[in-house]
């Protein structure tokens, strides 16, 4: 089943005519000749949820918009640093049209007439590519004063970050779209009801903007009948580490991780032991291999005690030191933590010094007690959700590996006496 | 002394337009800085500021939170080496230490002729294909000791 990736291997496929010969821009027709709120409808019995990583439901984010104030603004997150991650790039580069439709569609749905792309600063070349796409719209007349007829003016632009994983929380997005430092902001009041520059504010990720030609064009129920019961559609899957085929795949939600594993990305290098997995993203806890059997959906995910988050799925086979693994994620989460909330800013430096301290040889069995602690202590007491995320791979691993911890505490202590 | 040329100037104002309020120009315009001189001087920072009604004391306090702006100039080539995760798996600090010795710097160095600086990076979303490095706008992926000596070797 391929919704988001169809054709996306299609050579010129960013070029407008090639992708209008494949059906592009289709879906603006059957929106246009509906109300703006029936294409909120739509989304909403599609079950499309947001794909950068928290998964709340598309349709019902629009809805929450404050009635009557205008103008009102559209964010999409193109800030995609997520480690593991790496789907939205393949989409922003390959099919840069398909999210200029998906914008399209919902700034109609959502009565919005000025749209952003704001990309990570490392993506100038997909950012470029945007602008060369954005301009054949305009020319098409994809974009612009009245669309299509439609009454709808819209005008999109791209904007590039600077190289700060916070910028893809989408308040810090905002405010780093306004031109200040990316720190995230108290909620409520929520984007949708105060965002961009204090006005009721849509932010969606790529990949479900890139959902919604194809929901508009055959249907929310349609797309409500692919997937679970509550995990509705296709996701895109980064699978990357220890297999034979890494590379992005477009699943239908609920495919057991180990087709996913072992079918799709050809089972892992040199045909090792899997030892553990991450089936969201660096941001959530991994999983060992006995759990291979998982549904690749939010419930199945969230029951084994993960998540799906982000959509990266990252293996690592038996050669793998999990204490090594976890810290390097701790050293990504001090070097991207803001600094604004003290226990997310003191917390992730404290977790690195303490892992590097094991890794080395200068920790004691009860440092591993010690990182437990400062996991207690910043669960759900962060700002902003860096600050969970941290957490994850740390007190994961402890708790599913903790004998790594101590085979390498222990070996370390060997050696000191032996030396 | 810095200033803006006439065709920057038209971009700028461009680039202004495309929102209601001024300031959200700031990063685009560090951006375009650093893109011409590969780094934002103090007095590069007091012209933006003039663009955009800030004082440079704020516009420092912006672009001290993004890593991509550099306060001090860098070499002609940024060189920015993923050593996060999926990379990590597949080899990264081994290749990273490599191309460090080749380059005859540290990581977070510039070579002694200014061609090349080497940063060791986050995450850059080319994780199916690690280890990968970022060389100014591109991206290249499945690096082996081969490929790296191939591509530093080959930019003029």
């Amino acid at each position: 089943m391929q919704i988001l990736f169809k054709n996306i291997d299609r050579k010129g496929l960013a070029n407008i005519d090639i992708y209008e010969k494949q059906g592009g821009y289709q879906s603006l027709k059957k929106a246009f000749a509906k109300k703006p709120e029936e294409i909120i409808e739509i989304v909403k019995a599609s079950g499309l949820r947001g794909r950068g990583g928290a998964g709340f439901p598309a349709g019902l984010k629009w809805s929450f918009l404050a009635k009557d104030v205008f103008p009102r603004y559209l964010a999409c997150n193109a800030d995609e640093s997520e480690p593991g991650t790496c789907k939205d790039r393949e989409l922003l580069e390959k099919n840069p049209h398909l999210l200029i439709e998906g914008i399209v569609a919902t700034c109609y749905a959502c009565q919005i007439e000025t749209a952003y792309i704001y990309f990570r600063g490392e993506f100038q070349h997909a950012s470029d590519l945007m602008d060369k796409a954005i301009e054949e719209a305009h020319k098409k007349g994809y974009l612009g004063k009245n669309i299509m007829g439609s009454g709808l003016d819209l005008d999109l632009y791209t904007h590039l970050g600077a190289g700060a994983y916070i910028c893809g929380e989408e308040s810090a997005l905002l405010n780093s779209l306004e031109g200040r430092r990316g720190e995230p902001r108290l909620k409520p009041p929520f984007p949708a009801v105060e965002g961009l520059y204090g006005q009721p504010t849509v932010i969606n990720n790529v990949e479900t903007l890139c959902a919604v030609p194809w929901i508009v064009n055959e249907g929310g129920e349609k797309y409500a009948a692919i997937g679970t019961e509550k995990s509705k559609g296709t996701k895109l899957v980064s699978v990357s580490g220890h297999v034979k085929k890494p590379g992005n795949y477009e699943i239908v939600l609920g495919m057991p991780v180990r087709e996913i594993i072992f079918d799709l990305a050809g089972g892992i290098r040199e045909d090792n032991r899997l030892k553990a997995f991450i089936p969201g993203g660096s941001s959530v806890p991994m999983l060992t291999a006995d759990k291979v059997d998982v549904g690749y959906d939010y419930e199945s995910l969230q029951e084994a005690g993960s998540m799906l988050g982000s959509g990266a799925l990252i293996v690592m086979d038996h050669t793998v030191n999990v204490v090594e693994v976890t810290l390097r994620l701790a050293y990504f989460y001090m070097h991207e933590s803001c600094g604004k909330c003290t226990p997310c800013r003191e917390g992730t430096r404290w977790m690195w010094q303490i892992l590097g301290k094991i890794q080395t040889g200068e920790g004691v069995g009860a440092q591993v007690d010690k990182l437990l602690d400062i996991c207690d202590n910043m669960s759900f007491k962060c700002f902003c959700p860096l600050g969970d995320a941290a957490v994850g791979p740390v007190a994961s691993s402890i708790k599913y590996f903790r004998s790594d911890y101590d085979e390498l505490i222990k070996k370390l202590e060997g050696d000191k006496v032996a030396t | 002394m810095f200033v803006f040329t006439s065709e920057e100037k038209n971009k700028i104002e461009k680039i202004v337009g495309r929102y209601p309020v001024k300031q959200s120009a700031l990063l685009p315009l560090l951006t375009l800085v650093q893109r011409r001189d590969g780094y934002v001087s103090p007095e590069a920072m007091e012209a933006i500021g003039k663009e955009l009604e800030l004082s440079p004391a704020y516009v420092q306090s912006v672009m001290s939170f993004y890593t991509m702006y550099h306060a001090q100039p860098t070499g002609k080539y940024i060189i920015l080496f993923c050593h996060n995760i999926s990379c990590q798996l597949n080899g990264a600090d081994e290749l990273l230490k490599y191309t460090a010795k080749k380059l005859g710097t540290d990581v977070g160095g510039t070579t002694t002729d200014k061609k090349f600086t080497l940063h060791q990076e986050e995450c850059l979303a080319a994780c199916c294909g690690g280890p990968m490095m970022r060389i100014n706008d591109t991206f290249y992926e499945n690096l082996t000791r081969e490929k790296v000596d191939q591509i530093l070797d080959s930019l003029p």
